[in-house]
């Protein structure tokens, strides 16, 4: 017998190495408590967190809680179906039309998590026959999208609008055409020329999706993400995003102008084939974007968490993934996994927790100590984040 | 139209600044275990390779092509089309 297991021998041998030099496992970290946004407790200790993605601190906001609350009493714990069966209660109807509010769109599609909408929106579009153009750098849900749709794809260097327009010009005129971008790429934390970009794909006839995960909530005027920030927001055919993020609970969705976009609810299979959220988590979320929608003085202190941590760091003499702050995601770039993990557990032994990023999930086989700011995050805290920085950092000769 | 002879000296022209081992080319070298490409290798070659012959060469083909025979043969045949 073929053990199928086999075949990850080498990963099995990597941690196992690793592990062997006394580094704790980066990736089975466990929350014990969990106290604010900001702060949970980890191996006993205090933690101030800086690497969950909960950009704007919604998770512990008073009438998000409030909302799930009264949707778990009288709605009960789950739909046990799916949306197009059982699983739609009126908590999933108001929050698609939150998100239509928010977006200022005409349709909007809930699906049980984030990966499952690019999954579902990416495969139905962008069938046999057809071309999905993405960035190199695109996210694992967008990848799995385009293997699970059998559509022709083609890669392009990140961010590289002529390596994109290039592309699209040598594909055939009459063939049905995808470009998939994201407004901020999670790994480095940079933003797209979106601008450009979707010039380039309207000029060649191409649609347009963009994923707007970790701009949602945060960046443009409304917090509509990077395509409003850039004004291209009403070329952009799909938007797509998650809760999971700044909505601060879990949940993904797809919003658009299409006319015929609620035909996607018929035909998109991930959307078809599985559970629908629990009416709880429909509330946080409805509650928590309409919240969102007046947050700009949250955005504003979010921006000023990001710009200094930026700062702070560079002066440190770290290594970061963007010249300047672009998003609310700071990446220190680690020379190797190795120092990567040694600075992580150092980081977390000082009370800070990061995301420790390591390939394939990264660009170009880089080690990434990934920060994620939050709305909550106070100025003294990024100034106790910096200090921890350095007290790690030096310990482990990084800096 | 370009000959079999003319893709394959332009292929091996392009391999050239990613050869960093100095490996002697044949139609039967492999990009991931004779040159031992990594993926971000990978991709500059196959741009520079599409950019030379005005082709898209899809993820789809790319994972077809393991050999720089297969890949001269691939040039080929999207001239052809």
């Amino acid at each position: 017998m073929t053990d199928l297991l086999s075949k990850f021998d080498p990963l099995i041998q990597e941690r196992e190495t690793l592990l062997a030099t006394g580094i704790k496992d980066p990736f089975s970290l466990v929350m014990e408590e969990v106290k604010s946004p900001t702060v949970a407790v980890c191996n006993g200790k205090e933690t101030i967190l800086l690497g969950t993605y909960n950009y704007m601190g919604m998770t512990f906001d008073d009438d998000v809680r409030e909302a799930g609350l009264t949707a778990l009493k009288d709605f009960g714990s789950g739909t046990t179906g799916s949306r197009v069966l059982n699983g739609t209660y009126s908590p999933h109807r108001d929050c698609e039309e939150a998100l239509k509010e928010f977006y200022n769109m005409d349709h909007a599609m809930v699906f049980s998590t984030g990966y499952q909408a690019n999954l579902g929106i990416i495969s139905t579009l962008a069938g046999k026959g057809d071309y999905v153009i993405l960035d190199i750098d695109s996210h694992a849900s967008i990848y799995d999208g385009c293997a699970m749709g059998n559509a022709e794809v083609v890669a392009f260097r990140h961010n590289d609008v002529e390596a994109l327009e290039k592309r699209l010009k040598r594909l055939p005129a009459e063939a049905g055409k995808l470009v998939v971008l994201e407004g901020v790429y999670s790994m480095l934390g940079d933003v797209a020329p979106l601008k450009e970009m979707i010039r380039v794909c309207k000029e060649n006839g191409a649609m347009t999706l963009v994923d707007e995960a970790h701009s949602m909530g945060f960046i443009g005027d409304n917090g509509r993400g990077v395509s409003e920030a850039a004004g291209v927001i009403d070329d952009v055919d799909f938007i797509i995003g998650t809760f999971s993020k700044s909505v601060g609970t879990v949940g993904g969705f797809c919003v658009s102008n299409h006319p015929k976009f609620e035909i996607m609810r018929l035909v998109c299979r991930p959307y078809v084939f599985t559970a629908s959220l629990p009416p709880s988590v429909m509330a946080t979320a409805s509650t928590s974007i309409r919240k969102l929608m007046h947050s700009g003085n949250k955005r504003a202190h979010l921006w000023e968490n990001s710009k200094k941590l930026h700062k702070g760091l560079r002066g440190l003499g770290f290594k970061l993934g963007t010249p300047e702050a672009q998003s609310a995601i700071i990446a220190v770039i680690m020379p190797d996994l190795e120092r990567g993990a040694l600075m992580w557990q150092a980081l977390l032994a000082e009370g800070l927790y990061v995301n420790l990023a390591r390939p394939p999930a990264t660009p170009a086989n880089m080690t990434l100590l990934r920060c994620s700011l939050c709305a909550e995050h106070t100025s003294e805290q990024v100034d106790q984040i910096l200090g921890m920085f350095e007290a790690a950092g030096k310990a482990v000769g990084a800096i | 139209m370009a000959s079999r002879e003319e893709i394959m000296t332009k292929v091996e022209a392009l391999i050239g600044p990613f050869n960093n081992k100095g490996v002697e080319l044949k139609d039967a070298t492999t990009f991931a275990g004779d040159l031992e490409w990594d993926s971000l290798t990978v991709m500059d070659f196959v741009a520079a390779v599409e950019d030379e012959f005005d082709i898209i060469i899809t993820m789809n083909m790319q994972a077809e092509i393991e050999t720089v025979g297969q890949l001269a043969d691939a040039v080929a045949k999207l001239m052809d089309n």
